[in-house]
């Protein structure tokens, strides 16, 4: 290997100038030897990054996802090889799921090592090629700045998504002697087509719409991404249309809107699924049409037509197949279609779904214990509905997205497709990093706490003022949830016993914690820890054990079979996916 | 004197009912890692690749792919785009027998030993427009070329005599006209 010359970089200080110039804030990771260059990078070049150390991989992805999912700016994660590489799975799948922008950078062993089972060497190019939007495996120190700018491009362009870019040991070692600035290359990714929209398509959407009677728009993640807020709301008031929105699409359309009608799908509002089993015409703005939310197949909205704004070509026509799809960015195509549209009187069919609104409303017993819908209400209240959420996956997730209403967007943080627990506590760091004035609050399960919960002494380093809202049931909920209704009530590993003292466990990180047992004392308790500003601390609040999550569609039935309430009779298993 | 020769192709059983059978071909970045990315697509919804041609474009930056997949056909135009979506695809056409031309090469080794069984066999090869390109006193090795039914049906008509193994090149189609392949 070539020695360095005075003033010559190295290619990992190379490729660390380089995400210094693309912005990058913050790096989120935990070091190893293959990575050690990179590492020392860090320290020598100048540059506005700041390092997190982390204390397992996954906290590091899950970070740089919630930082992104707070910014719409990619999440920054590097890591070492093997082991190092390994652990950031979960957290790439997460984000690819949910089109999040990130860059992976995983040290790896030296290249002629590579494909000999060396030492912490792991193929963790070939691993993640399913779950990432892109990746390299950088073979000439010279491409490094090069290959760090076409990531950065495919993360942040079209439909937003990972990138893992691997390093070995002796790429980022070497001398480097190209072009800091070298141009990207790639003739087979054209996200400028996006801005181009087919004006037939929009003409075809723009009839529809005006033929409509009851129309229904759907909001999903693709309109917060693209920004069409705004768009998104003036084409509800000239359609006068109820919106509903997705698990990720929460607070692109205000939820407090009059014409909000909340989430849809499995455990959705049960005013948000009649309105689209009874509309003529749903507008879909930048969902995918994931199964949580249309159920069976081909009963979705099967009485009403469908116009699908959509990013990926690849979405169009993978679950549901339109009438009319108007395939670009959403913002763009919302922007020219609107002129289009013409102002409607749809009073009948709004009044007709705030009957629903009236007869189902969403609810909960306020006897028979702490309940974690009153936290979550009660916290709602207190944050007037402004903070940060960001959540784990299983009954508190759902009752968040229910009671938690959320007015702008990049506020709700959720691992949605993926269904990632020890997801939602990292993430609050990286959205606390990023947004390091607005409260902040990570909504868990006992469960899915402990998967990530090393990160409280991330959180403490950092004096991050993150609020932990641990809604303790000592069971993983959801899937007793399920156990009850289908399987016959049969208990079978939900019962988390062996549950820490979670206060004495954050003090012992030097974390505040607070306990929570009585309804009476929520408001107060939780006032406590959003005055607290210090540090994180930690809310445990003792729940209910048996609480179920209602209105619920079986994994696979059709909306109209929706379960408002308990069911009186045994229920058949379901025959939906999970 | 005894003779073992150990076949490694055994005669094909009824053929499996497959559904489509589609040629697609793609254009692609000419790297590492590439064609892994295309196959995980196909096998995780449950295609099978019949046949796989890679070759160098003229431009050495970029590869040529001919695919023969089999598999539910209701989901292919999807599966297409999901190619095409692949940062290393720069375009991937779905391509039928009559906007294109599928071409096919295979090499056929069979045991001959008696001059009459020869000259027959020869007979076949002829007709076919095939070649011998290999020739010893116990076997020979022909050369098929053609539209894949046309080398089918050679083959068929050469497995009343033991073969040996037969290699096949599997597809390569071109779109006809001015339209791109």
């Amino acid at each position: 290997m070539a020695t360095l010359n005075e003033g010559e970089l190295d290619g990992a200080q190379a490729l660390i100038k380089t995400l210094s110039d693309l912005g990058v804030e913050y790096v989120f990771g935990y070091s190893g030897g293959a990575a050690l260059p990179m590492f020392d990078a860090l320290e020598t070049v100048e540059s506005n990054i700041k390092f997190v150390l982390t204390r397992h991989e996954q906290g590091a992805t899950h970070m740089a996802d919630g930082y992104a999912r707070a910014t719409g700016k990619p999440g920054v994660v590097l890591v070492t090889s093997g082991p190092g590489a390994g652990n950031t799975i979960t957290g790439i799948m997460t984000a690819q799921m949910d089109s999040v922008p990130m860059i992976i950078l995983s040290g790896q062993q030296v290249t002629w090592m590579l494909g000999k089972d060396a030492f912490q060497e792991a193929d963790i190019f070939g691993i993640t090629i399913p779950i990432v939007k892109h990746n390299y495996l950088v073979r000439e120190t010279n491409d490094l700045p090069k290959v760090a700018r076409e990531a950065f491009h495919i993360a942040t362009t079209g439909r937003p998504g990972p990138v893992l870019i691997d390093v070995p040991k002796n790429v980022s070692q070497s001398p480097f002697t190209g072009d800091l600035d070298a141009e990207i290359d790639l003739p087979g990714y054209k996200p400028e087509e996006a801005m181009d929209i087919e004006s037939s398509s929009l003409e075809a959407a723009a009839r529809l719409i005006n033929l409509a009677k009851k129309p229904v728009i759907l909001a999903g993640h693709g309109a917060m991404i693209s920004g069409a807020e705004a768009e998104l709301m003036e084409l509800a008031n000239r359609t006068e249309s109820p919106v509903t929105s997705t698990l990720l699409g929460k607070g692109v359309f205000p939820e407090s809107h009059p014409l909000s009608v909340g989430m849809l799908g499995m455990h959705g509002t049960a005013y948000a699924n009649k309105a689209i089993c009874e509309c003529d015409l749903l507008i879909n703005v930048g969902s995918r049409f994931d199964d949580r939310i249309i159920g069976q197949a081909d009963k979705f909205c099967a009485q009403a037509k469908i116009i699908h704004f959509e990013i990926d070509n690849a979405e169009v026509g993978k679950m549901i197949v339109p009438d009319v799809a108007v395939v670009g960015d959403a913002k763009v195509a919302l922007t020219q279609l609107l002129p289009m549209i013409e102002q409607a009187d749809h009073a009948d069919w709004l009044e007709h779904i705030n009957g629903y609104k009236k007869k189902f409303p969403l609810g909960y017993k306020k006897q028979g214990g702490l309940r974690m819908q009153q936290v979550l209400d009660d916290i709602y209240e207190l944050t007037d509905g402004e903070a940060i959420i960001t959540t784990d996956v299983g009954q508190h997730q759902m009752w968040a997205a229910q009671f938690y209403l959320n007015n702008a967007s990049f506020k709700w943080i959720s691992s949605g497709g993926a269904g990632t627990m020890g997801f939602g506590f990292p993430a609050a760091i990286g959205a606390q990093f990023a947004c390091p004035d607005e409260t902040v609050i990570a909504v868990a399960g006992d469960g899915g706490f402990q998967m990530t919960l090393c990160e409280i002494a991330t959180a403490v380093i950092h004096k991050l003022p993150i609020k932990i809202l641990v809604l303790n049931n000592h069971y993983l909920g959801m899937v007793r949830q399920w156990q009850e209704l289908f399987f016959d009530n049969r208990e079978s590993g939900v019962d988390l016993e062996g549950n820490p003292d979670f206060v004495k466990l954050a003090e012992s990180y030097g974390c505040k914690g607070i306990n929570i047992k009585r309804p009476a004392d929520v408001k107060k308790k939780l006032q406590e820890a959003l005055d607290y500003n210090e540090g994180p601390v930690l809310i445990n609040a003792e729940c209910v054990k048996t609480d179920n999550v209602f209105p619920m569609i079986p994994a696979g039935a059709a909306l109209e079979d929706m379960l408002i309430e308990p069911p009186k009779n045994k229920m058949a298993k379901p025959v939906g996916s999970t | 004197m005894s003779r073992t020769i150990t076949t490694s192709d055994k005669k094909p059983a009824a053929r499996a009912d497959i559904i489509g059978g589609h040629t697609l071909s793609m254009f692609v970045n000419n790297k590492p890692g590439v064609l892994m990315r295309i196959c995980q697509i196909f096998a995780r919804r449950a295609y099978n690749i019949d046949s796989l041609v890679v070759s160098q474009g003229r431009d050495p930056q970029f590869s040529r792919l001919t695919l023969g997949i089999s598999g539910d056909p209701a989901g292919l135009p999807q599966i297409i785009l999901q190619c095409d979506k692949l940062i290393d695809v720069i375009h991937c056409y779905e391509h039928t027998p009559d906007d294109s031309v599928v071409r096919e090469l295979a090499l056929v080794k069979i045991v001959v030993e008696g001059g009459e069984r020869r000259t027959e066999l020869l007979q076949i090869v002829e007709h076919f427009g095939g070649k011998t390109v290999d020739l010893n006193e116990s076997s020979m090795i022909i050369r098929i070329e053609g539209a894949s039914d046309k080398v089918d049906a050679a083959i068929r008509l050469m497995n009343s005599y033991e073969i040996i193994e037969t290699v096949r090149t599997g597809k390569v189609v071109m779109a006809r006209g001015e339209q791109a392949t």
